[in-house]
C-alpha cells in the first residue's frame, strides 16, 4: 500500500501488453472473486453442493440408457460404457460450464467494470478457476465408479491428469476470453452460445469413442485437432482406464493448440478491454 | 515544491453519439456495413467531445473539487483518472495509487453476508486481504451493523446497506482518493458523518479529488476547485472564487423551460419531461415574484404508461444552492389523476412563505422506492422573490436569515409556576 507507484494514463497503444507485475498486485482480488463465484453458486438452494454431484450423475445415467442401451454405442474397447462416458462427461462439463461462465462473466460484472479499475483479465480467469470445484466434486463420483466397476486408475493417467485439466482450462478460458469480449459488444453471443455448446457436444467424442471419427476425415480433423478438448478426453480415457494405447501425437497437438488459442484469446481480450466500460 | 502527484496534459475524450454506442447486435453491424441506410446512419453519427484539452496539476496533499453542470465532463474526467476508460488523446502522469469511489457498494452481492461483502468490496476497491482484516472491526463499527454481520445484505434496510458500503470505502488508504457524489446517499446525519470522514482523509495529507453539486460540501472539504464547462477548464482557482462562478453560471435560468427537441427531453421510455414553468398569480410564467402571492410550479410531461408508483415533483433550492424542500404529486392522498400521453400538473406554494432571494427548481421523477427516472441535481428554472408579505411594521426593517420567512402565530399564555429550584 505504501509503495509509491508512478504511471501514465494515455490512449491505448496498438499492441497491448500484459502487465504481469500489476496482475500479481491484484492477486487478492482474483482469489476473492473466485471465492465469490463459488460461494454464491449454491446459496439459497436446498440441495446445495449436491447439485455438483447430481448433474453429471443423472446425465451419465440417462446418456447410458439412451446411447448405450438403445442406440448401441459402446466404448470401443473393454471399458464399461458408464465409466467410459463419465470420464468424457466430467471433462466436457467442466469445459462447457467454463465456456459459458467466462463468456457471460464480463457482462455479469459490468456494474463493477464501469466503476472500478483493475486488470479485467481477472474476471474470466477467476470464473474459470471457480468451476474447478465442481469438477473436483464430480471427480469423487468417478472414483466411486472405478471401485464399483473394478476399473482402477493407471499411474500414468494420474500423472497426466494435471496436464489434461490444464489443457482443458486453457482452451476453455481462451475461447471464453474471446466470447466475453464479443459478448460485451454483440449480445448475440448470449443466445448463440447455448446452441453452440449443444452442437459441440456431439462433435466432440464425449458419448462415442474417438475411433468412430476415423472414417470421416473432415470431422476427425475438425474435432480432434482443432478442438483440444477432444484430445484431452481421448487421452484421459486411455491413460486413466488403460484399455487402449495413448495417442501421444494427439496430446501434443492438443497442448500446442490450447497454447496458441490462449495467446490469441488473450490478445483479443486485451485489445478490446479498454473500451468495455464505454459500451457494456 | 515537490513534483505534482497528478499532472494532466491536454486530455481529450471523444464519444460517438447514436448508432453504435449502447446495445449492438451483429445484425446491426452487418446492416451498417452492407446497406445504404446503414451507411447513412453511420455518417449521421455525431462525434462528441466530452473533454477537450483539459490540463491541470495537483500537488500531494491538496483537496481539489471539480465542479460544473451536468454534462460538463466531470464524470468522464473521473473515469479517465480512475482508468475505467482511456482518453482519446493527451495523457495524465500519476505519482501515487488511486482509489476511486464513483459509487459506494460496488460489487456488493445481495446473497452474501455483511462480513463477506466487506471482503469482496474491499478487494474490488483495491485493498489486500490483510488490510481488510486489519480494518475489519473499524469498518463494522463505523457502519453500525455489528448485529447483522452474518445476515445476507439483501435483507438489509437501504440505510444499513449504504452505511456498510460507505464504511468500507471510508477505510481505504490510497495516496489519491477520487470521489464522485457518493455523499448524496443516506440520511442527513449519515451524510454529515461521511463528510467528516472525508475531511479527515483530506486533512491526513492525502490527495483528494472531489466532484459534487453540493457547494457547502465542496467548500468544507476543498481549498481549490476546477470549473469544467462543456468539457473544458474555464477556471482553476481557490474554492470561493470557483463556487461563486459556478453559482453565477446558474443565474441565467429562465422562468419557463421547454424542451422542444424530443431527443433531449429528460426522462426515460415511460416518462418524458416537456416543460417546467414558474407562474405568478395570473398563471403567467414570471421570474420575478412577490412573496405575498402564491407561487405556482407547473410541470408538463408525457407518459407512455401510468405506473401506480410513479412520482413526479421537484426540489426547491434556496439562494445558497441547498435544498429547501422536495414535493411530489403523491404527497397528498387525493393525488391528481395521470393519463397516458400529455399531462400538465400544477403545484402551488402558499403565499407568505419565501424570503427574498433567488430560488431554483430541480425537476424529479421516480418510481416510488424502486428507481429514479429523473434525478439530475441541476436546476432548470429559477425565480427571484421580493419580500413584501406580512403586515407587521417590524418585518420590513432588515434582512432575514434563511431561505424561508413564514409568518407564524405567537400567543401569550398564563405563566406556569416552576417547581423546585433551577434544573
Amino acid at each position: 500500500m505504501n509503495i509509491t507507484t508512478e504511471y501514465i494514463i494515455a490512449p491505448p497503444t496498438r499492441w497491448p501488453s500484459i502487465n504481469w507485475a500489476e496482475l500479481l498486485r491484484y492477486r487478492d482480488l482474483f482469489f476473492v472473486l473466485a471465492w465469490r463465484d463459488i460461494a454464491i453458486r449454491y446459496k439459497q438452494t436446498a440441495l446445495g453442493v449436491l447439485w455438483a454431484i447430481f448433474q453429471p450423475l443423472v446425465t451419465m445415467v440417462i446418456f447410458t440408457v439412451i446411447f448405450n442401451r438403445m442406440a448401441g454405442i459402446t466404448s470401443g474397447d473393454s471399458t464399461p460404457y458408464p465409466i467410459f462416458l463419465y470420464v468424457g462427461l466430467l471433462l466436457w462439463q467442466y469445459y462447457s460450464n467454463t465456456l459459458n461462465n467466462t463468456s457471460n462473466s464480463m457482462l455479469q460484472n459490468a456494474a463493477i467494470i464501469q466503476k472500478v479499475y483493475f486488470p479485467r483479465l481477472i474476471i474470466p480467469t477467476a470464473s474459470a478457476v471457480a468451476g474447478l470445484i465442481d469438477f473436483a466434486i464430480g471427480g469423487v463420483i468417478l472414483f466411486g465408479m472405478m471401485i464399483f466397476y473394478h476399473c482402477y486408475p493407471q499411474w500414468l493417467g494420474i500423472v497426466l491428469l494435471p496436464l489434461l485439466v490444464g489443457i482443458t482450462f486453457l482452451s476453455a478460458l481462451s475461447l471464453g476470453f474471446t466470447l466475453a469480449s464479443l459478448n460485451i459488444k454483440y449480445r448475440d453471443v448470449r443466445y448463440a452460445l447455448p446452441f453452440f455448446i449443444q452442437i459441440l457436444m456431439y462433435l466432440i467424442p464425449v458419448i462415442y469413442p474417438a475411433k468412430l471419427l476415423e472414417k470421416y476425415l473432415l470431422a476427425k480433423w475438425l474435432a480432434l485437432w482443432l478442438l483440444p478438448i477432444s484430445g484431452v478426453i481421448t487421452v484421459a480415457r486411455s491413460s486413466l482406464l488403460g484399455n487402449s494405447p495413448i495417442d501421444w501425437p494427439l496430446l501434443g497437438i492438443s497442448l500446442l493448440m490450447s497454447i496458441v488459442y490462449f495467446f490469441g484469446g488473450l490478445y483479443y481480450f486485451r485489445k478490446t478491454e479498454r473500451y468495455f466500460a464505454d459500451i457494456a | 515544491m515537490s513534483k505534482p502527484i497528478i499532472e494532466a496534459v491536454a486530455v481529450s475524450k471523444q464519444y460517438r453519439l447514436g448508432g453504435t454506442w449502447g446495445y449492438l447486435s451483429l445484425r446491426d453491424e452487418l446492416a451498417k456495413r452492407f446497406t445504404r441506410a446503414g451507411r447513412l446512419a453511420e455518417e449521421q453519427q455525431t462525434l462528441f467531445w466530452a473533454l477537450r484539452d483539459v490540463g491541470f496539476t495537483v500537488q500531494p496533499g491538496e483537496a481539489v473539487a471539480i465542479v460544473g453542470r451536468n454534462g460538463a465532463g466531470k464524470s468522464t474526467l473521473l473515469k479517465i483518472l480512475s482508468q475505467i476508460t482511456p482518453p482519446t488523446s493527451g495523457h495524465i502522469h500519476m505519482r501515487g495509487r488511486v482509489a476511486s469511489l464513483l459509487e459506494v457498494g460496488t460489487g456488493f452481492h445481495p446473497e452474501l453476508t455483511g462480513r463477506e461483502n466487506i471482503y469482496l468490496n474491499g478487494a474490488i476497491l483495491g485493498m489486500t486481504r490483510r488490510e481488510i482484516a486489519e480494518k475489519f472491526d473499524a469498518i463494522v463499527e463505523f457502519a453500525e451493523i455489528t448485529r447483522f454481520l452474518d445476515t445476507p445484505v439483501k435483507r438489509y434496510s437501504s440505510g444499513m446497506y449504504v452505511r456498510l458500503a460507505f464504511a468500507v470505502a471510508a477505510h481505504l488508504e490510497p495516496e489519491i482518493l477520487v470521489v464522485d457524489e457518493v455523499l448524496a446517499v443516506g440520511d442527513a446525519a449519515f451524510q454529515r458523518k461521511c463528510l467528516g470522514k472525508m475531511g479527515d482523509v483530506a486533512k491526513g495529507g492525502r490527495t483528494v479529488l472531489f466532484v459534487s453539486h453540493n457547494m457547502a460540501a465542496v467548500k468544507t472539504l476543498c481549498q481549490r476547485a476546477i470549473h469544467l464547462s462543456h468539457g473544458q477548464v474555464t477556471l482553476d482557482a481557490d474554492v470561493e472564487t470557483v463556487v461563486l462562478e459556478y453559482l453565477g453560471g446558474l443565474e441565467g435560468l429562465p422562468a419557463e423551460k421547454v424542451w422542444m427537441d424530443p431527443r433531449i427531453r429528460p426522462g426515460d421510455d415511460m416518462f418524458r419531461l416537456l416543460a417546467v414553468r414558474v407562474l405568478d398569480r395570473e398563471n403567467r410564467p414570471s421570474s420575478s415574484l412577490l412573496t405575498s402571492q402564491p407561487i405556482t410550479v407547473e410541470m408538463e410531461f408525457e407518459l407512455t404508461l401510468v405506473h401506480t408508483a410513479f412520482c413526479v415533483g421537484f426540489d426547491l433550492l434556496g439562494p445558497d444552492g441547498n435544498e429547501v424542500f422536495r414535493s411530489w404529486q403523491t404527497d397528498i392522498v387525493d393525488a391528481p389523476p395521470l393519463q397516458v400521453g400529455h399531462n400538465r400538473l400544477r403545484c402551488t406554494i402558499p403565499a407568505e412563505m419565501f424570503n427574498a432571494g433567488t430560488y431554483r427548481i430541480v425537476p424529479k421523477a421516480s418510481l416510488h422506492c424502486m428507481k429514479w427516472i429523473l434525478n439530475s441535481p441541476d436546476p432548470v428554472t429559477q425565480f427571484e422573490t421580493t419580500f413584501d408579505h406580512g403586515e407587521s411594521y417590524f418585518l420590513h426593517g432588515g434582512d432575514r436569515p434563511g431561505p424561508l420567512a413564514p409568518i407564524l402565530r405567537w400567543e401569550a399564555l398564563e405563566p406556569v409556576a416552576r417547581e423546585g429550584g433551577a434544573r
